[in-house]
């Protein structure tokens, strides 16, 4: 199919499976951020998530599906584009492209070894099994997901890791928040610096608030 | 004024090149770049040395052929300026200037400043033909075309097809002058019918010619002598999408 081998086509599926990550990314972030609003709120939030029972597979297999359509590509493409160039020149200058833009295969795959830590971190809890949340319930009953991320984030190096990703998301969605918006066709010449610059804001918004968790509970502002 | 230039010196497309020093004393800040090259030419010739080769023709800037990296920048510091140009007031005594041709694997380099860009060509051609009724002469505005339609694919055919996108482009991508392409025939009556056909096409050349895949870094719309936007890109993009939804027409 010419989806798959096409420039443009696996350009385009880079674009679809980023967009569908971004909202993913969204939806994640708004469910971590109720961690503020004390153990009550985001217990029941993890408790509402797995009691969807077989959604919550379907949701996964969609998440691989998704992760190794955009990983692929991106490392086709990449090893693609390396090829294409020679030596660089002695002078090597860029305009307008930025640092964001330059390093999204590394952004790219530092977020990956990230998911894989993070899954089995919070997901799978083997990493650190005395305050995992299925083994600890809460007053009523539920797995104590608060005091897992806040015993976990209490931690340096565990807080120091999920910085240095979140970091590292950052990077990624300031090229690509506004990437896809070319990507699909939807800009237009006039609108290109101002959807580059929302992208990019957009981006800081979405950092700033995940490094907020780790950095928060690590200082006691959150406990 | 006088200059230090660092040029790229190859003898053919299978040496290995190097840059090499020359002087160029006594520049007129009048004299278009390329004229300045003409001079240290003849003082090569005159010593019996091989003069540096970089490609010319028109020398009024619609050509496309001059290609040069100029400091690290496809055409030099100028803006919206093709080599021909760009003129010796642009720099100052005493400055040193590197001068490099394209590089990218889909532009071989034959001698010194000079590429191979017949894989541009071929991009072209896969585009294919535009269908038009032969016979006799078409009576005057019988294809009415809308101004702002006109405009944009006036926009677009500014390209001449110089590479310096491909120069500039941190994957060697010839995205840019593809999407010029494909935004002018598919905008206009003399191009529409055929328009599905040629976006896939000519996107599928830029692969097997050997250039790069466009990842947004912009550079070409900052490199591009005559100033072809990005926008031209959303439009190729969008142009294959259209061309994924099934018609009776393939």
């Amino acid at each position: 199919m010419n989806l798959l081998t096409s420039t443009v086509g696996r350009k385009i599926l880079m674009a679809v499976t980023g967009l569908c990550l971004i909202l993913f990314v969204t939806v994640h972030l708004i469910g971590n951020l109720s961690v503020f609003a004390g153990p009550d709120s985001i217990n029941a939030y993890a408790k509402a998530l797995h009691d969807l029972g077989p959604l919550v597979w379907l949701f996964r297999l969609a998440m691989v599906a998704l992760f190794a359509v955009h990983i692929t590509f991106g490392l086709q493409l990449y090893l693609e584009n390396k090829a294409a160039t020679p030596d660089p020149y002695a002078i090597q200058k860029t305009l307008v492209t930025s640092f964001s833009a330059k390093t999204m295969i590394f952004t790219g795959l530092i977020i990956l070894l990230f998911l894989l830590y993070h899954l089995l971190h919070f997901t799978v809890q083997v990493t650190n099994p005395s305050i995992s949340a299925v083994n600890n319930l809460d007053a009523i009953g539920r797995p104590d997901v608060y005091s897992m991320m806040v015993l976990s984030f209490q931690k340096v190096f565990i807080s120091l890791i999920y910085i240095v990703a979140m970091g590292a998301l950052l990077l990624h969605l300031a090229h690509g928040i506004s990437s896809w918006v070319q990507t699909l066709g939807w800009s237009t010449g006039p609108s290109q610096d101002k959807v580059i610059s929302i992208g990019k804001i957009l981006a800081i918004v979405y950092g700033v608030a995940y490094i907020a968790i780790p950095l928060l509970i690590l200082a006691r502002i959150v406990n | 004024m006088d200059l230090t230039l660092h040029v790229w010196r190859q003898k053919g497309p299978q040496d290995i090149g190097k840059l090499e020093t020359y002087k160029a004393n006594g520049v007129s800040p009048d004299q278009s770049f390329l004229e300045m090259l003409d001079e240290v030419n003849d003082d090569l010739i005159k010593a019996g040395k091989d003069p540096i080769a970089f490609d010319h023709d028109c020398r009024e800037g619609i050509c496309g052929m001059c290609s040069q990296v100029i400091n690290g920048r496809p055409h030099g510091h100028q803006e919206r300026t093709t080599v021909c140009q760009l003129h010796m007031r642009e720099f100052n005594d005493g400055d040193e200037i590197f001068i490099e041709p394209w590089r990218a694997r889909a532009f071989p380099i034959l001698k010194d400043l000079i590429v191979d860009r017949t894989a541009l060509d071929v991009v072209m051609q896969a585009g294919g033909y535009t269908s038009c009724h032969t016979g006799g002469v078409a009576d005057g505005n019988a294809l009415l075309i809308g101004k702002p339609v006109a405009d944009y694919a006036m926009d677009a055919a500014e390209c001449i097809g110089c590479g310096a996108c491909v120069a500039a482009c941190p994957n060697s991508s010839a995205m840019l002058f593809t999407s010029a392409k494909v935004a002018q025939l598919a905008v206009l009556p003399q191009g529409k019918p055929e328009a599905r056909r040629r976006v896939r096409a000519m996107a599928d050349a830029i692969l097997s010619e050997g250039f790069g895949n466009c990842t947004n870094h912009y550079e070409c719309e900052a490199a591009c002598p005559k100033g072809i936007s990005v926008k031209f890109i959303a439009k190729l993009n969008r142009e294959y999408l259209k061309s994924l939804i099934p018609s009776s027409m393939d």
